[in-house]
C-alpha cells in the first residue's frame, strides 16, 4: 500500500546522522507513515532506534535530510521550535522509568499539559483532570486506590499503562512507544497493547511501535524492519 | 504543576540531602549574621558608654589606656593624678564641672569606684541620657554605696544590704575592707554600660578604708583605724586616678586639652573621649573584620557544599531531565528547574539561618551581657543585613547556574535515551 502523501505522518527523506566523534547511526533514504496508521518498527538493539526517535521527535538535527512531522519540516524550526513541536504533536512511552518518581499518578499524566497549551485545548469538555481519570480508566488503571499511590510503589506494568495514558492526554497526533512492553509479560502485553491501540484509534492518533520482539507484530498494520531500511550496517 | 512547583516536589523527594544543604547554609548564615549583629552591637555599646564629657584627664600613659581604666574599668592606671592638680584644673574658669575618680578596689568581682556626687550629676551616656535611680539615692554618709543594676541583679542586693569592698581588683581577693563595712543606699537603673557592673562610694570612703593601709598591705594590730575613728580625721584625697571634665563652652576643648597635655607640675594627659572611642574602635574593628571574612568564607563552604549536592544529583536525575524534554520541556526549562532548585535550597537556608541567628541571640543574650558587657538589642534586620543575606541567595544562584549549564548540556547530548 502506498501511503497518500497528504496524509502522512511522518516523513523522511535522506535521513543521515552521526553521533559527535561517531562514526554514521542513520542513513534511511526513505521512511513514510500515514496518518492514523498503526506501525511496527522492528530492530535489534543497537540498530539506531533511540537515534532514529530523537531524529523525528526533534530533538536530534540530521547532518542532512529532511524529517516532516504531520506535514510540518522540523528542519527550519528553532530547537525550542522542534520541542514545542513534540510537546504539542507527539506522545512518548519509553521502555521503562517514564514516570517523575516525586509526582503521584494524575500530576505524572497532567504533565505534559505543562508543556504544551495545544494539548490542553485539545481536550473535549476542557477539564484536564476528568480526561485524564478516563484515560488512565480505559487503560485498566480505574480505581481510585490505585491512584492515590506513589509511582514507586506501582507494579511495572502498572506503571507503563500510566506513562500511555500521559502519552495520550490531549490527543497528539502520533504516539511514539519505545518497547514499551519488553518488561511485562505475555498476557499483559497484548492487553496492554490493545488497550493502547483501541485508545489510540478512538483519538485518531499515529501509533509507531518500536521494539526487538517481532511476536507483536501480527497486531499492527504494517511492519518495518530499521536493519532493512537503515542503510548503515553495523 | 509548573517548573517551580517540580523542582519544590523533586527537592521534597530528595529531602534528607536537601535538609543537610539547607542546614549547612543557615548554619553559615547565623554565624555570618551572627557575627554582624554583635559587632554592630560591641560598637553601638561603645559609642554609648560615654557621653557629654569633653575631655578625660589621666597620668599620662596611653590614650587607649586612660580610656580603658577610667571609661570601660579595664585595666590599671600607671601613675595618680594628684589632689592638687585636680583642684587647680577644677577651678579654671573655662570648666563647668568635673568628676573625680578612684579606682584599684572592688567587691565580688565589681569594680569599686570612688568619686562624688557630681557623677550622678553630669555623667551622661547614650547621647545624652542621665542615671537614674531604681530605688534610693546619691550616697550621703562615709559608708555608703551606691551599686550598679547588673551588680544588684547578680548579688541579689537591695537596699540596706551591708557590703564589704576587697583591696585590689581580683575577683577573689583575700585582703578585705571587712573592718569598714558599707550599706547600700541605691540602686541604678540599668544603661547597658559599664555603669550597671560599678559599685560607687565616695572618695573619702576610698581615703577612709585605706587610712591604715600601707603599700597595698593592712597596718600590724594596734596600728588600725576603726570605722567611726575614720570619720574624725580628715579624708581629703592625696591623689585620684582619674577626672573627667565639663567645659563650659565646647569651644575651648582643644585649648584645655593642649594646655593640660603641657602642664608642668605634673605629667598628665587630657584624651577627647569620642576620639579615644574610634581609635579603640578602629583596634577592635581589625577583629571583627577578621571574625566576618572568616564567616563570609563558611557561607562559601555551605553553598559549595549546595553545589556539590545539586552536582552530585544530576546524573541520577538525567532521567529526570529526558522525561521531561519528551514531553517538550525545552532546554531553558531544564536550566530554570535547576537554578530555582538552587534558589529553593538557598532561600530556605537564608530564612532558616534568620531564625536560627534570632534563637541563638535571644538564649545568649544574658550570657553576653553579664560576661561581656555586650547589650544585644533585640533588633530586626537592617538594611544592611537584607543585603548580606540577598547576596548570598544570589549568589547560590550564581553557583547554580554551573549544575543548570551542565545539565542543560546534557539534555542536548542525551537526547531521549533514558540512561538507567
Amino acid at each position: 500500500m502506498r501511503p497518500d502523501l497528504a496524509k502522512l505522518a511522518i516523513e523522511a527523506r535522506a535521513l543521515r546522522y552521526a553521533w559527535p566523534g561517531k562514526p554514521l547511526t542513520i542513513d534511511l533514504p526513505r521512511l513514510d507513515i500515514a496518518r492514523g496508521e498503526r506501525v511496527f518498527l522492528k530492530g535489534p538493539s543497537g540498530s539506531g532506534k533511540s537515534t532514529l526517535l530523537g531524529l523525528l521527535g526533534g530533538v536530534l538535527s540530521p547532518q542532512s535530510g529532511s524529517v516532516r512531522v504531520l506535514g510540518t519540516d522540523l528542519a527550519p524550526l528553532s530547537g525550542a521550535a522542534r520541542d514545542r513541536f513534540r510537546g504539542d504533536n507527539i506522545g512518548f512511552i519509553f521502555q521503562m522509568f517514564n514516570l517523575l518518581p516525586y509526582l503521584g499518578v494524575l500530576e505524572n499524566v497532567l504533565l505534559p499539559l505543562q508543556f504544551s497549551a495545544a494539548r490542553a485545548a485539545r481536550i473535549a469538555g476542557g477539564d484536564p483532570v476528568n480526561e485524564a481519570r478516563r484515560l488512565l480508566a480505559a487503560i485498566g488503571l480505574g480505581s481510585d486506590d490505585l491512584l492515590q499511590r506513589p509511582v514507586t510503589e506501582l507494579s511495572i506494568g502498572q506503571q507503563q499503562r500510566v506513562a500511555a495514558a500521559r502519552a495520550l492526554l490531549g490527543s497528539p497526533g502520533i504516539i511514539v512507544a519505545d518497547e514499551p512492553t519488553s518488561a511485562l509479560d505475555h498476557d499483559s502485553r497484548e492487553n496492554f497493547l490493545s488497550l493502547l491501540m483501541s485508545e489510540c484509534r478512538a483519538q485518531g492518533s499515529t501509533l509507531l511501535f518500536v521494539s526487538h520482539d517481532t511476536s507483536l507484530g501480527y497486531l499492527f498494520d504494517r511492519t518495518l524492519s530499521l536493519l532493512d531500511i537503515n542503510e548503515v550496517r553495523s | 504543576m509548573n517548573i517551580l512547583g517540580l523542582a519544590w516536589r523533586s527537592l521534597l523527594n530528595r529531602r534528607s540531602t536537601a535538609l543537610l544543604t539547607i542546614s549547612a547554609i543557615a548554619i553559615s548564615v547565623a554565624l555570618l549574621l551572627g557575627v554582624e549583629k554583635m559587632r554592630t552591637a560591641a560598637r553601638e555599646g561603645f559609642a554609648n558608654t560615654v557621653s557629654g564629657v569633653d575631655l578625660i584627664v589621666g597620668a599620662r600613659s596611653g590614650q587607649l589606656n586612660l580610656l580603658l581604666y577610667s571609661v570601660f574599668r579595664v585595666g590599671d592606671a600607671t601613675a595618680n593624678v594628684s589632689w592638687d592638680s585636680y583642684q587647680k584644673i577644677a577651678r579654671h574658669p573655662d570648666v563647668a564641672w568635673t568628676i573625680p575618680i578612684s579606682l584599684g578596689d572592688s567587691h565580688r568581682g565589681f569594680r569599686v569606684m570612688g568619686t562624688n556626687g557630681d557623677y550622678f550629676e553630669h555623667y551622661r551616656y547614650a547621647g545624652g541620657r542621665r542615671m537614674t535611680f531604681i530605688s534610693g539615692k546619691p550616697f550621703d554618709d562615709l559608708y555608703d554605696a551606691v551599686v550598679g543594676a547588673e551588680v544588684a541583679s547578680q548579688l541579689g542586693y537591695r537596699l540596706g544590704d551591708p557590703i564589704v569592698i576587697a583591696h585590689g581588683v581580683g575577683s577573689v581577693s583575700f585582703a578585705r575592707h571587712d573592718d569598714k563595712p558599707f550599706r547600700i543606699v541605691g540602686i541604678l537603673a540599668k544603661t547597658g554600660t559599664p555603669i550597671d557592673r560599678t559599685v560607687h562610694v565616695s572618695l573619702e570612703a576610698i581615703t577612709a578604708i585605706h587610712l591604715d593601709w600601707q603599700s597595698g598591705a593592712r597596718a600590724l594590730p594596734g596600728g588600725q583605724v576603726s570605722a567611726d575613728a575614720a570619720r574624725e580625721q580628715d579624708l581629703t584625697p592625696e591623689s585620684i586616678t582619674a577626672f573627667m571634665v565639663g567645659m563650659e563652652s565646647k569651644v575651648m576643648t582643644f585649648t584645655m586639652q593642649r594646655a593640660i597635655n603641657d602642664y608642668r607640675q605634673e605629667a598628665l594627659m587630657a584624651i577627647i573621649p569620642g576620639v579615644a572611642l574610634s581609635q579603640l574602635w578602629n583596634l577592635v574593628g581589625i577583629a571583627d573584620t577578621a571574625l566576618m571574612i572568616v564567616a563570609a568564607f563558611v557561607v562559601l563552604a555551605g553553598l559549595l557544599g549546595m553545589l556539590t549536592a545539586i552536582l552530585t544529583s544530576l546524573n541520577e536525575r538525567r532521567r529526570e531531565m529526558a522525561i521531561l524534554r519528551s514531553l517538550g520541556a525545552r532546554p531553558k526549562h531544564i536550566f530554570t528547574l535547576l537554578i530555582t532548585e538552587a534558589g529553593i535550597l538557598a532561600s530556605a537556608g537564608v530564612v532558616a539561618g534568620v531564625a536560627l541567628t534570632y534563637a541563638l541571640l535571644f538564649a545568649a543574650q544574658p550570657v553576653l551581657e553579664r560576661r561581656f558587657g555586650i547589650f544585644l538589642q533585640p533588633s530586626g534586620l537592617t538594611g544592611y543585613d537584607v543585603l548580606i543575606l540577598g547576596g548570598i541567595i544570589v549568589a547560590a544562584l550564581l553557583m547554580g547556574a554551573y549544575p543548570a549549564w551542565r545539565a542543560y548540556r546534557h539534555t542536548l547530548s542525551d537526547g531521549l535515551t533514558i540512561r538507567v
